[in-house]
């Protein structure tokens, strides 16, 4: 569960609904807030603080850190899902420049619906 | 000071037909903990020895510092009780018993008693015995919760409710430790609750504690691991690991403790892992009574 509010949080940082050293809800405020045990929040604190996404000082208002650490987040993200894809291919037989003449055609296919 | 909210050691309760054995548990201040098991596990039996309501046989509890049963007079001040047994007056209105309650309890908080009226969307004048289960119970959790007791004991407060009322009084007990000198332990069967809101999860089956610990821990502790095996090849047990389905190339296994010797365990047999899943509450405790019953889980 804590894995849902991690990215939650991920993504409200990235749309900058938590601003860069901004201070953010207290483990407790954010757990009424959510709904979810407190236990949770503070585990996803706690992986997002070693993630570099925020800041916590004991004592102290928990903060998104100066530079949050996303792109690599994202990144590390994207190379999982990659991996999935590269997988599922080979199962259907597919080589690496099929998958790529695919995404190709998905991101057309993205680009069409956008512009309707 | 946090401490303990309730502590137990060693308690026993032995009956004819069932024994509660060596049950031990802490429950710090400021958190929640869903007791979850199956009908005639022995939940209740647990919250009626820490209320002092039956004595146990053996074990030591305490309750707010307490020694219980001696203790529960003082005790009782400040716990908020609730259980499916506990009835209302049914010719009163849910007024009456709020001004009830009040006379007797001085910490009573009638701004806070009326805003559950309206979140629980309660009304106060009809008569208790015209009112649907669910209305009795967001009733009955209401007069517990506006004295604001510092511990509150819930026994099963959500079973029987529509998911609504659910929201509503899971809600409700979450807000309650927005104060962190209040602690909740509420027992459940309904494992969604408990994965949703709970700090700390206690397990019980058969008058034992299978599991008491932190959620996230608890939860962290079990995967599903898909793998797939070479063509002709047969995988048999491996320690440590349950519930072993599949046919064909592709199996499925539970694993209780993973760690990270988990997989280099399962490669050494020659299977290549697919994925690693997280499990729900529902499904560990499904795989957990199962795997006792057929005595291949302590």
């Amino acid at each position: 569960m804590y894995l849902q509010i991690i990215e939650q949080i991920r993504e409200r940082v990235a749309v900058g609904d938590w601003a860069r050293d901004a201070e953010i809800p207290s483990i407790r405020q954010l757990a009424v807030a959510l709904r979810v045990s407190v236990i949770t929040i503070k585990r996803a604190y706690f992986e997002l603080e070693r993630e570099g996404v925020i800041v916590t000082h004991h004592g102290k208002p928990s903060r998104v850190a100066e530079v949050p650490n996303l792109e690599k987040l994202r990144g590390e993200d994207l190379d999982q899902h990659l991996d999935r894809a590269l997988h599922i291919g080979a199962l259907l037989g597919l080589s690496p420049d099929e998958l790529a003449e695919r995404l190709e055609r998905a991101a057309k296919r993205r680009n069409d619906e956008e512009q309707a | 000071m946090t401490g303990s909210a309730v502590s137990l050691a060693g308690v026993g309760k032995d009956y004819k037909h069932f024994t509660l054995d060596d049950v031990s548990l802490e429950l710090p201040q400021g958190s929640i903990m869903g007791f979850i098991g199956a009908n005639g596990a022995g939940k209740s039996t647990t919250i009626r020895i820490l209320m002092g309501l039956i004595h146990q046989d053996r074990g030591t509890v305490r309750v707010l510092d307490n020694e219980m049963p001696a203790g529960q007079v003082a005790a009782k001040r400040e716990i908020g009780y609730v259980s499916d047994d506990m009835r209302l007056y049914p010719g009163a209105s849910i007024a009456w018993h709020m001004s009830f309650i009040a006379s007797i309890f001085p910490s009573w908080d009638a701004a806070y008693a009326a805003e559950l009226v309206k979140r629980f969307d309660l009304t106060p004048e009809p008569r208790i015995k015209g009112l649907s289960h669910g209305q009795r119970v967001k009733a009955a959790l209401l007069l517990v919760l506006a004295r604001r007791p510092r511990l509150l004991v819930l026994d099963e407060p959500t079973t029987g409710l529509d998911p609504i009322a659910r929201q509503e009084v899971l809600g409700a007990l979450i807000e309650v430790l927005a104060d962190e000198r209040r602690t909740v332990l509420f027992s459940s069967q309904n494992t969604m609750d408990v994965e949703q809101i709970s700090d700390r999860i206690t397990f019980i089956d058969r008058g034992r504690i299978v599991a008491s610990d932190d959620k996230e821990n608890y939860l962290d502790r079990w995967r599903r691991v898909r793998f797939e095996i070479p063509e002709g090849a047969t995988v048999s047990a491996i320690p440590g690991m349950l519930d072993l389905r599949g046919s064909g190339r592709i199996n499925v296994v539970t694993v209780p403790d993973f760690t990270d010797a988990t997989l280099p365990l399962l490669q050494a047999t020659g299977a290549s892992v697919i994925a690693v899943e997280p499990m729900s509450l529902e499904e560990i405790f499904l795989c957990t009574v199962k795997n006792r019953r057929e005595g291949v889980l302590a």
